[in-house]
């Protein structure tokens, strides 16, 4: 399979992301969309780690490397999120997005 | 058709299918379910692509921590046995056109652009070279991420750590922390 297969799966995912992101009320399912899109931005990492042209040295590992970083940084955002959604839900008794604007002025 | 286009084939399906059942579903529970199958469809194709560490860790971290936080923060949070039917707004219209506007976009990019492709070459084990590599060219980005996520992880046991005992905003609330007595007042419905 060529390049192009894994760049549509991955343009699926993350246009599937979007839709969780925007349509979604629940927090929870927002982090999923965010998921989804960061998902799919390391399956392009690696698919151009592995056909992009690079010099000489053999495979390209460069891809790979960042998407790892990638995916340490989703844990770290998932973990925080998830602990803001519960403090949020304890103290207001929602996680409706839209409900939760005591800040709007 | 080649082994590894019909291999191709059933976990594209796989990961697309999870990401429009986390996108469409009406019920949550459902949602965090089929993002199991996107984490395991791209952790196959990860190993489509020759990154044999990359899909490993891909299971363990969004499988095995990911996932799992996130149905912690469904099940704490949300009643599961709730049908909700579906309120007419205007946000799932415009929400599915930018998102139908993006992914056109990116399709006419993908399709268009001239990339610089080569035939790739025989996998080979890439653990060794991801070692290799963190020690060298990226022990700065190594080092700082693994700063992140202590800072993260410690700010996070900081943010959901229930206060200590007295502290009035947590009446109505178990003292053993898991469950609220009262139930809660205000919809939690998922409301696509």
């Amino acid at each position: 399979m060529g390049l192009h297969a894994y760049l549509v799966v991955s343009a699926l995912l993350f246009s599937m992301g979007i839709v969780c992101l925007v349509t979604r009320r629940n927090a929870v399912a927002v982090l999923m969309g965010v998921e989804l899109m960061l998902n799919s931005a390391n399956l392009n990492f690696v698919a151009f780690a592995r056909f992009g042209r690079v010099g000489q040295a053999g495979l390209a590992i460069d891809g790979q490397m960042f998407a790892i970083f990638s995916i340490v940084v989703a844990a770290a955002e998932v973990a925080v999120a998830l602990a803001l959604v519960l403090n949020i839900y304890r103290n207001i008794r929602t996680i409706d997005v839209d409900e939760a604007d005591t800040l709007k002025g | 058709m080649a082994p590894t286009e019909i291999a191709f084939a059933i976990l594209a399906v796989m990961a697309v299918g999870g990401g429009a059942m986390v996108a469409f579903s009406r019920r949550i529970v459902y949602a965090a379910f089929s993002l199991l199958f996107t984490f395991l469809g791209v952790a196959g194709l990860y190993v489509l692509l020759a990154a044999d560490f990359l899909a490993i860790a891909q299971v363990i971290i969004y499988v095995g921590g990911i996932l799992v936080l996130l149905l912690f923060g469904v099940m704490l949070t949300h009643r599961i046995y709730d049908v909700q039917l579906k309120v007419q707004r205007i946000q799932p219209i415009l929400g599915g056109l930018a998102a139908l506007v993006v992914l056109g976009v990116l399709l006419v990019v993908v399709f268009t652009t001239d990339w610089p492709v080569v035939e790739p070459r025989a996998p080979v084990p890439t653990t060794a070279r991801i070692g290799d590599e963190f020690m060298r060219q990226y022990v700065f980005p190594f080092e700082f991420v693994s700063l992140i996520l202590l800072v993260a992880l410690i700010g996070a046991a900081l943010i959901a750590r229930r206060e200590e005992a007295g502290a009035s905003s947590l009446e109505g609330v178990s003292p053993g922390g898991e469950t609220p007595k009262r139930e809660p007042t205000v919809n939690l419905h998922e409301e696509p």
